[in-house]
């Protein structure tokens, strides 16, 4: 019997055969590598940035991925995830096979789950890629070492790999958020483009409205800050407080986006394509 | 399969006649809005087993917003479809032995057919994987099957449509315009595919412009227009209903016009390229003869013309209504299943 599963693995298909999934596993490989391009070039350069780990970037090479989680908040991560996620469905508009797949032997929501699933397992991937990619060239460049903690205690290599990849799962759980409000846009707009970039859009305003004056109240409450919650695993001991509200910050932004996307997606009219 | 004249029904479809339970497609008071905009303004419709049905009207009836809500796509505003008794938007399930496609079938233009095809057959399940290689046959396209399908001509599209269609071994396809943008032989083809289709027993809904195309392969017609049907019934009982057209040239014109007028029997009398022209039955046409005789007015020549699918629809949909000498049985009872003439 046909399920959520085949869809699943027909999209994960159909990703594998568009350019925009390379473009954005592309950029999940390269930026790291261009990262570790520009530490090289400025090894004989003034040194220093002031943001966390930017001191041991030549000193160990995992803190390379942690700079890149740092700085890939901004706009990074949430263009690679809104570039499928806001496109998983727009394209079937583009395409006009809604009305192909809706008239199979499949439930809407089955197709729905499969989608989702699908953007959220690309998501994975690109930050697991890029986060590997990190790791790989970081070492190259600054060798496999020990890290210094952000409360100043010395992490040994292996503990602080371990520290980076369940960092990676802790930056999930935004991205996650944004997954969902890339399906809701993708499914609301019929667009790809307006999506993807909507995505970002939101994105970037949730970030404004952090930097905003006498809104510093709702900084802890912004999905920007969840992306920094991994920082709690780099403390010692561990703050699992910023890791636990992000978790539910998230869920406020992603249930209600996921929510209305299948909602929309259950109930909408084929009326075009 | 043969025209509107073949009324015999053999083979495979004899079986699907004597099938039992509620018909393909039942549609009752069916209504779309769009805000002001009517759609779809009250259609009622039955396909009985075995019919091959011709759903006609001009472009903006309505008719591929019918048959979008006939296959789940749309909800309707209101009324109700029952596909084998089943409502489509309830459950998907309810296609279960549908099948089809509304405007141009649509593929992912990035895959080849031959995935498109797993995939839909992924969705499909049973044995739909394993007719994949049956349908592409059919539709002529096994040898172009690993192409992908943003580089096929809109006449490949149409066929792989058929066979996206056919993988779900249907009893009742819905096809919408299936022959247009083809070229002749085009045409022709997928004119020949519905008739072997409809020979092995499938219920076909055929929506479509090409009247020609509907006069040949099918034997009941619903005419909508405005969003509603106008009417519904078998092709061969609309013609009887037009009655023969007849045009007539007389050495008095204008008395041979009076005295048709005045004549029972003698409908829808006009001037038409400065002839006469009427509609009358055989009996009624040699009663008029005589009748013209005794008024002194001499037959030149009286001679039927043939009145087309075409000649009825444009009647119809351009007209103010119900044309006159028709008698309207949009409303009436169905036919009984298997009294269909194909």
């Amino acid at each position: 019997m046909p399920g959520v599963a085949t869809v699943y693995r027909w999209e994960l298909f159909k990703l594998r055969r568009q350019k925009r999934t390379y473009i954005g596993l592309g950029a999940a490989i390269i930026v790291p590598i261009l990262f570790v391009l520009a530490i090289h070039l400025r090894h004989h350069q003034d040194r220093g940035g002031g943001f966390a780990f930017s001191d041991y970037l030549d000193r160990s090479g995992l803190a390379v991925p942690l700079v890149i989680l740092l700085f890939g908040a901004v706009w990074m991560f949430p263009l690679i995830t809104a570039l499928v996620a806001g496109d998983i469905i727009a394209s079937e508009d583009h395409n006009g096979t809604l009305k192909t797949i809706f008239t199979r032997s499949l439930e809407r929501w089955q197709l729905f789950a499969g989608k989702a699933l699908a953007a959220s397992t690309y998501a994975v991937l690109a930050i697991l890629l890029c986060g590997t990619v990190a790791v790989l060239a970081g070492s190259v460049q600054s060798g496999f070492n020990s890290l210094q903690s952000l409360s100043g205690t010395i992490v040994s290599a292996p503990k602080a790999l371990e520290l980076v990849y369940v960092s990676l799962l802790v930056y999930l759980i935004p991205i996650a958020s944004i997954v969902c409000i890339g399906l809701l846009l993708s499914t609301v707009t019929h667009n790809s483009a307006a999506a993807v970039v909507g995505t970002l859009m939101v994105s970037l305003l949730i970030q404004l409205i952090g930097i905003l004056p006498g809104l510093g109240a709702l900084q802890p409450y912004l999905l920007s800050t969840q992306f920094n919650a991994w920082q709690g695993l780099l403390r010692t001991p561990t703050d699992w407080e910023p890791i636990v509200r992000a978790a539910w910050v998230c869920a406020l932004y992603g249930i209600p986006a996921i929510g209305a996307a299948f909602l929309v997606f259950i109930r909408r009219d084929v009326a075009g394509g | 399969m043969t025209g509107g004249a073949d009324t015999s029904v053999q083979g495979p479809a004899a079986a699907h006649f004597a099938e039992a339970g509620p018909p393909p497609i039942e549609v009752r008071g069916l209504v779309k809005r769009y805000g002001e905009l009517t759609a779809v303004g009250g259609v009622d419709l039955t396909v009985q087993t075995g019919d091959v049905y011709g759903y006609l009207g001009p472009n903006g009836a309505g008719k591929t917003t019918s048959l979008r809500m006939m296959l789940g796509l749309i909800r309707p505003t209101e009324g109700s479809v029952r596909l084998f008794g089943r409502d489509p938007m309830q459950t998907v399930h309810a296609l279960q032995g549908v099948a089809g496609f509304v405007e141009a079938p649509t593929f992912y233009p990035y895959i080849s057919a031959r995935k498109n095809l797993e995939m839909l057959a992924a969705y499909d399940g049973g044995g739909a994987s394993e007719r994949i290689d049956e349908a592409l046959e059919m539709v002529e396209l096994t040898g172009r099957q690993r192409d992908k399908v943003g580089g096929y001509s809109h006449g490949m599209r149409q066929r792989l449509g058929i066979a996206a269609a056919l993988l779900r071994d249907p009893r009742l396809l819905l096809l919408d315009e299936p022959a247009t943008g083809l070229d002749p032989a085009g045409m022709r083809d997928m004119r020949l595919l519905i008739r072997r289709l409809a020979d092995q027993g499938m219920t076909v809904l055929l929506s479509s412009h090409l009247l020609a195309e509907v006069e040949d392969v099918c034997n009941r017609v619903a005419i909508v227009r405005q969003g509603k049907i106008v009417y519904e019934g078998e092709i061969a009982e609309l013609k009887r209903g037009a009655g023969t057209r007849y045009w007539l040239e007389t050495t008095d014109d204008e008395r041979a016009l009076a005295v048709c007028q005045a004549q029972p029997g003698i409908a829808d009398v006009r001037i038409e390229h400065g002839k006469i022209s009427f509609t009358a039955d055989e009996d009624a046409a040699g009663t008029l003869s005589q009748a013209l005789v005794e008024a002194g007015a001499l037959i030149h020549a009286m001679a039927p013309q043939t009145v087309t699918l075409e000649d009825i629809f444009f009647s119809f949909t351009e007209g103010d209504g119900v044309p006159t000498g028709f008698t309207n049985p949009a409303h009436a009872e169905p036919a009984p299943a298997g009294e269909g003439a194909r």
